[in-house]
């Protein structure tokens, strides 16, 4: 996909996102807002996974660990065909399949997630069945900042790098805050590279905004033969919309009628400058 | 009733390492079969099995719920997963990941809780596991099993690696006798074993508790009370028509399990018979919501009249 169209697409998901939490009356939409740029990438640029080829044990895998940022993966997951896009308008209502954290009852979806520590060993035990088969897929996983402090994830960590899992990615959604406060206040793990590092894994950091870099990054991989790949991806929660950037408020805040109105128009002239 | 007479173990053995030999068995014919261990292949007798076959095994160190959450990738790519680790750790610490990636993904890992019970009886109780009946009762979409001769344990084993949801297997270190002469049973996850038949007293009893039921059963005898045996393997689902069964034919009931007296066999068994208006003399024998005693396993067994004499007692008393 050229780069033009990612970018388009970038916003057309984010106000798909802000539309089903709308209409919903619910969603985590800052951090749906944060790893938006990332989803696009993987889907539509990185992954070897679509509708068709979801059943075939060579497409890739993608496992969301930060679940509740189900949104992003369900407004990317309708684009590529994987189910019709007006089952979101049942988003969290009674008996949907589509709940506020990502099911394997929904076509596209790898794992059921919303407990958070659970991706990286999952995504892990899938990394290594690809090596004991001799297969060549590669395994994903989005986790958020905040889940970092779960130990099961560092757990997982030490497992891929004694098994030089260098089939698995790891990407961190660093936008710093949490549902309390920011990262660093509630519970810091910086410096994130050096853990990482001496957890046993390659490590790139790039802006979690810029499609470009992203798509540099995952073509990359891996980061160096024999190593599990992570990147930390810095991003801003609730990025694309002004009063919703770097405020805790929007952690699983909904807007308004006012404020829907207002942030489509802020995405609307955000898309203007993508096409000039 | 002379296939109780087997008092003697010898040529028996502890299941969990007839679970390893079939494992084997399984593994040489099916790469797919995975072993996921925590540092737990010498308790798991599952040495020979890594010598064996070292690409059919994964281990992750001291660390359940990784080991959880690894087993339950294997098995979303395909392979038959066995993730191995002492029950007391197992489905406590890792109880998430059983319930979330081995459940609700519905993964179909087979989690083996080994050393279960008080088999650790003399190193208390951050490593008994007296709460996994009930941890794993209430969780949907598992089957919850607990093998009590050797027969059952080979039976047990093999059924899992053929089953295509998640299985609980528990284990003990104990040297099991096989508890009938000639194993001639159709064994089924669900369906509860009937090894000796009396119209008295039912005992309905799970795990390494069933041969004390079955040589209470022989004590009863001796003073003409005829008692029917229930090897009780599968915790849930429950076989509740060979318990309505019990219910009609039987003036008593007795369940015996090396579990907590809250929320196991005993009371899957009451709420069925409750809930059915069969209504019969009852009573739970199991390890009381105590801080529980230690020593050998037969210690504790002893401290708590799981045993013939204990379990024949509470039989009379209902009587
Ligand atoms: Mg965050």
């Amino acid at each position: 996909m050229k780069m033009q169209e990612l970018k388009k697409k970038s916003v057309e998901y984010r106000k798909k996102i802000l539309k089903y939490i709308v209409g919903a009356k619910a969603g985590h939409t800052g951090g749906s807002l944060s790893c938006t740029d990332i989803l696009n990438v993987l889907y539509n640029h990185t992954l070897k996974v679509s509708p068709q080829t979801f059943t075939s044990p060579d497409r890739d895998r993608y496992i969301q660990s930060k679940g509740h940022c189900v949104e992003a993966l369900f407004v990317v997951l309708a684009d590529k065909g994987f189910f019709p896009e007006e089952h979101l308008e049942t988003l969290c209502q009674y008996k949907s399949h589509y709940i506020g954290h990502p099911t394997r009852k929904v076509k596209g979806v790898e794992q059921n997630t919303g407990a958070l520590g659970h991706g990286l060993p999952i995504a892990v035990g899938n990394a290594i069945a690809a090596k004991l088969d001799k297969r060549n897929y590669k395994v994903y996983t989005l986790m958020g900042d905040g889940e970092l402090p779960e130990g099961s994830n560092w757990e997982a960590a030490l497992t891929a790098a004694h098994y030089k899992l260098d089939n698995l990615c790891a990407i961190v959604d660093k936008n710093t805050l949490q549902i309390t406060a920011s990262t660093a206040e509630v519970c810091n793990t910086d410096p994130l590279d050096e853990k990482w590092k001496a957890f046993g894994w390659a490590v790139k950091e790039v802006d979690g905004h810029d499609v470009e870099a992203l798509k540099a990054a995952f073509d990359s991989l891996p980061f160096e033969p024999g190593k599990p790949s992570v990147i930390i991806a810095h991003t801003v929660k609730g990025k694309g919309v002004s009063f919703m950037e770097n405020n805790l408020k929007w952690h699983h805040g909904v807007p308004s009628k006012e404020e829907y109105a207002l942030a489509l128009s802020e995405l609307d002239s955000s898309m203007e400058k993508v096409l000039i | 009733m002379a296939h109780i007479e087997a008092t003697d173990p010898n040529g028996y053995k502890p299941n969990q390492e007839i679970f390893s030999e079939i494992l084997q068995e399984l593994a040489a014919k099916d790469r797919d079969i995975i072993a996921v261990t925590s540092d737990s292949r010498g308790s798991g007798k599952l040495v020979p099995f890594g010598k064996k076959f070292p690409e059919q095994i994964v281990e992750v160190g001291i660390a359940e719920q990784n080991l959880v959450g690894v087993a339950a990738g294997l098995a979303a790519a395909g392979k038959k997963v066995f993730a191995v680790s002492p029950a007391c750790f197992l489905t406590a610490r890792a109880l998430e990941q059983i319930k979330n990636d081995v459940a609700y993904s519905d993964n179909p890992v087979t989690v083996v809780g080994i050393s279960a019970g008080v088999s650790y009886g003399a190193l208390g109780s951050t490593h008994h596991s007296l709460h996994d009946f009930a941890a794993l009762r209430c969780i949907n979409n598992i089957t919850v099993v607990v093998p009590a001769d050797n027969f059952e344990t080979a039976q047990a084993t093999a059924l899992a690696a053929k089953t295509n949801s998640p299985v609980y297997l528990r284990f003990g270190k104990r040297v099991m006798n096989n508890l009938k002469d000639v194993n001639d049973d159709t064994f089924a996850f669900g369906k509860g074993r009937v090894i000796t038949e009396g119209n008295d007293a039912a005992i309905i009893a799970c795990g390494e508790t069933v041969y004390p039921a079955l040589q209470a059963a022989k004590l009863l005898a001796e003073q003409g009370i005829n008692a029917t045996v229930v090897s009780m393997h599968t915790i849930k689902p429950l076989d509740t028509d060979l318990l309505a069964n019990l219910a009609a034919n039987c003036k008593a009931i007795v369940t015996v399990e090396e579990h907590s007296v809250y929320g196991g066999l005993g009371e899957a068994c009451a709420a069925y018979l409750m809930q059915h208006g069969l209504h019969k003399p009852f009573r739970i024998v199991g390890i009381p919501d105590e801080y529980t005693v230690t020593g050998s396993q037969q210690d504790i067994f002893n401290h708590y009249h799981l045993t013939k004499e204990g379990i024949a007692e509470v039989v009379k008393g209902l009587l």
